[in-house]
């Protein structure tokens, strides 16, 4: 008897990695510092997920495991993922708000059989830079391109580009003038500003001066989007008739509330609105909202990160909890389904995700809020800067 | 019936007024918010790198006061001030008091170390968003000058620079008190046996640097808006006025802004790819012709 007893304990043992594991998922984002709302919403995203989906895949228990990067930082990056490959051995790299940070990591995957789907980092390049990456956030030339096509149907001719000067403006800015010109339209101007300029009147005299219909700009989310738009209006450009154009990082949910009238009437093009009207959306709202606990905080990397949860569970449910990131990633390509966003799917070549863009305006809500409201959409958007790349 | 070349000159006129007006608005800002620093700094010999922080604590008191309380524009200005001063006495008792001519490198450390304290309670009781302060009516919108419009709160606060300026200069060139502070700045010891309370002149002195700060962060914000990170964010921007213009010297840090001011606003109208190159440029050649300052006290 207790021989069988120590056999059935000793096959039990043995066969342990076959069932009732642990997966753990590492996620890598700012938790803490000047970005630490865009983490906290990463981490909303991941927790409405787990509260909507369970914290199991078959019988396998899901573990997030997460890791503070402040800031952009390649070499820390790199550095928090290999500890968290080795020591924590995660199963599964995720978050990444920052493309140098995403850029770092991507050397290691192969030799440590992880994927990496990154929940934020925008440039386009990052998918081309290793087979298991996957990307469920969005491009800057994703988001920006549209814009040039609203901005001709509106009947504007010419355009005055205003970016701040770092790796995802420069991307805006080439996003807009490609797609604009090619629609017949001309770009009069390109102003590439500091990202710490303070004082945005000077570049708001550049923009009157240009003569140009329309000023299209792209600043990072926070404190100086506020004085940019604050400028635009002070300055008399709305008044004079020169319509504001943006990808929507300009009207992120969780600037609105400061950004207030003065973001009134702004045209942006987006991949996700808080508001975004369907039953997803409303019950991935709800959860993140209670995750997040200030609901005026919640914005877009929560949509990227619940949506990344998603391939995260599917990649599981197909390796079957065993480790082999080839078959993981497989396994997602061509992956279809209805996000909080709308449809999407994962493009089986590129690993990024195709989903629909859309055009918003800020409107004032009946309690007096400020939100995006989405009035048209451009169905099924690719990353047209891939292509731009070759 | 003006030719092409007159209209071309007249338009070239009023872009030059119009940045001149932008380069006067933004040197008053930075001038209300650096001119605290450079009374702590020259007149009390503390590298205060909280500085910003008090800042940032006057412009969240008053935008609580004002979105939460709803109280006046005014009203607020008025609670943060005072409420600044509040906080930062105990601050003064305990912490500063301590560094008063202890060797700079001791005082840097504190100060920033009491920074990212601030930078931490700030992020934890108001969240990482963004704060505004509701401007009252008459702020609002922008004021026609005939050749161009203008933010009516950037002629506000181009008005208090300059009553800030008026009113420190009066205090610490005419006033007993002003001399006082003289005096034990130049040899405390001396101005003690004389029968100053040095202890006390400190105090008011950083109460009024404090205040200061405070006003300074409420009448800035439409440029520099109030958020957690506001406490280093600017902080090099403030040390650059405070030593292009002479730690200690109110006229020197009122010529710091304004040249400053135009360098940084020109350079961004007319070369903004080159960032803040002309900026630190002016800088650099300012502090090697004059490395006291443009018009720094001699110790």
């Amino acid at each position: 008897m207790k021989k069988s007893v120590l056999a059935a304990l000793a096959v039990l043992a043995l066969s342990g990695t076959a069932f009732a594991d642990t997966i753990k998922v590492g996620v890598v984002g700012p938790f803490s510092g000047p970005f630490a709302i865009q983490g906290k919403n990463f981490k909303a995203g991941i927790d409405a997920w787990i509260a909507l989906n369970g914290a199991k895949v078959g019988d396998d228990d899901i573990e997030i495991v997460y890791r503070d990067l402040p800031a952009a930082d390649p070499a820390q990056s790199k550095a928090l993922a290999q500890e968290l490959v080795v020591k924590e051995g995660v199963q599964y790299l995720a978050g990444f708000y920052f493309t140098p940070d995403a850029m770092a990591v991507t050397p290691l995957l192969e030799q440590a059989n992880v994927p990496l789907v990154v929940m934020n980092a925008a440039t386009s390049a990052i998918v081309t830079k290793s087979p298991l990456v996957v990307r469920t956030s969005f491009t800057t030339w994703q988001t920006s391109a549209p814009m040039a096509r609203v901005a001709r149907e509106r009947g504007v001719k010419k355009v005055i580009t205003v970016v701040s000067d770092y790796g995802p403006g420069v991307d805006s800015e080439n996003a807009f003038k490609t797609t604009f010109t090619a629609e017949g339209g001309e770009i009069v101007d390109s102003v590439r500003m500091p990202l710490s300029t303070n004082d945005f009147s000077p570049i708001m005299q550049r923009v009157k001066d240009s003569g140009a219909d329309a000023v299209f700009a792209f600043l990072p989310s926070g404190p100086t989007t506020l004085g940019f738009v604050k400028a635009y209006n002070e300055n008399g450009l709305a008044k004079a008739g020169v319509q504001f154009l943006a990808p929507g990082d300009l009207t992120q949910e969780s600037d609105l509330p400061a950004l207030g009238e003065a973001a009134s009437g702004l045209l942006t093009t987006f991949h996700y609105a808080v508001s975004h009207d369907s039953a997803e959306n409303k019950t991935f709202v709800e959860a993140a909202r209670k995750a997040i606990g200030n609901p005026a905080e919640l914005s877009f990397p929560s949509v990227g990160a619940y949506d990344g949860m998603h391939v995260i569970y599917k990649m599981i449910e197909a390796t079957g909890g065993e480790q082999d990131a080839q078959k993981a990633v497989d396994a997602v390509k061509g992956l279809a389904w209805e996000s909080p966003r709308g449809p999407v799917s994962i493009d089986a070549e590129s690993r990024h995700i195709t989903q629909n863009i859309y055009l918003r305006e800020v409107a004032k809500a009946e309690d007096g809020t400020f939100y995006n409201k989405e009035i048209a959409t451009f169905e099924k958007q690719g990353d047209p800067g891939l292509a731009a790349l070759k | 019936m003006p030719d092409a070349s007159g209209l071309l000159l007249d338009h070239t006129m009023q872009t030059v007024l119009s940045v001149g007006i932008d380069a006067l608005a933004y040197g008053m800002v930075l001038f209300v918010i650096s001119i605290g620093l450079s009374v702590t700094m020259g007149l009390m010999r503390v590298v205060n790198l909280a500085h910003g922080a008090f800042a940032m604590i006057g412009g969240y008191i008053a935008s609580y006061a004002t979105q939460t309380l709803g109280l006046g524009y005014g009203v607020a200005i008025l609670a943060a001030v005072v409420g600044t001063i509040i906080i930062a006495v105990p601050v003064e008792r305990f912490l500063y008091r301590r560094i008063y001519g202890a060797p700079e490198l001791t005082q840097v450390l504190m100060t920033i170390g009491i920074t990212f304290c601030v930078i931490g309670i700030a992020n934890y009781v108001f969240g990482p968003t963004l704060k505004t302060i509701p401007l009252p009516e008459a702020l609002r919108g922008p004021v026609d000058l005939g050749f161009r419009s203008i933010a009516a709160h950037k002629l506000f606060a181009i008005a208090c620079g300059v009553a800030v300026a008026g009113a420190l200069w009066y205090l610490i060139e005419r006033t007993s008190f002003g001399v006082k502070l003289r005096a034990s700045v130049d040899n405390a010891a001396m101005a003690a046996s004389l029968g100053v309370r040095t202890r006390i002149v400190y105090a008011v002195s950083f109460a009024v640097a404090v205040g200061l700060a405070a006003f300074g962060g409420i009448v800035g914000a439409e440029l520099l808006p109030i958020e957690p990170y506001y406490a280093l964010r600017y902080m090099v921007t403030f040390l650059v006025v405070v030593s292009v213009g002479g730690a200690g010297s109110i006229p020197g840090a009122l010529l710091a802004c304004l040249l400053l001011g135009a360098i940084d606003t020109t350079g961004r109208y007319l070369l903004p790819e080159y960032g803040e190159f002309f900026f630190y440029l002016a800088v650099i050649a300012i502090v090697c012709v004059f490395p006291r300052g443009l018009l720094g006290r001699r110790s």
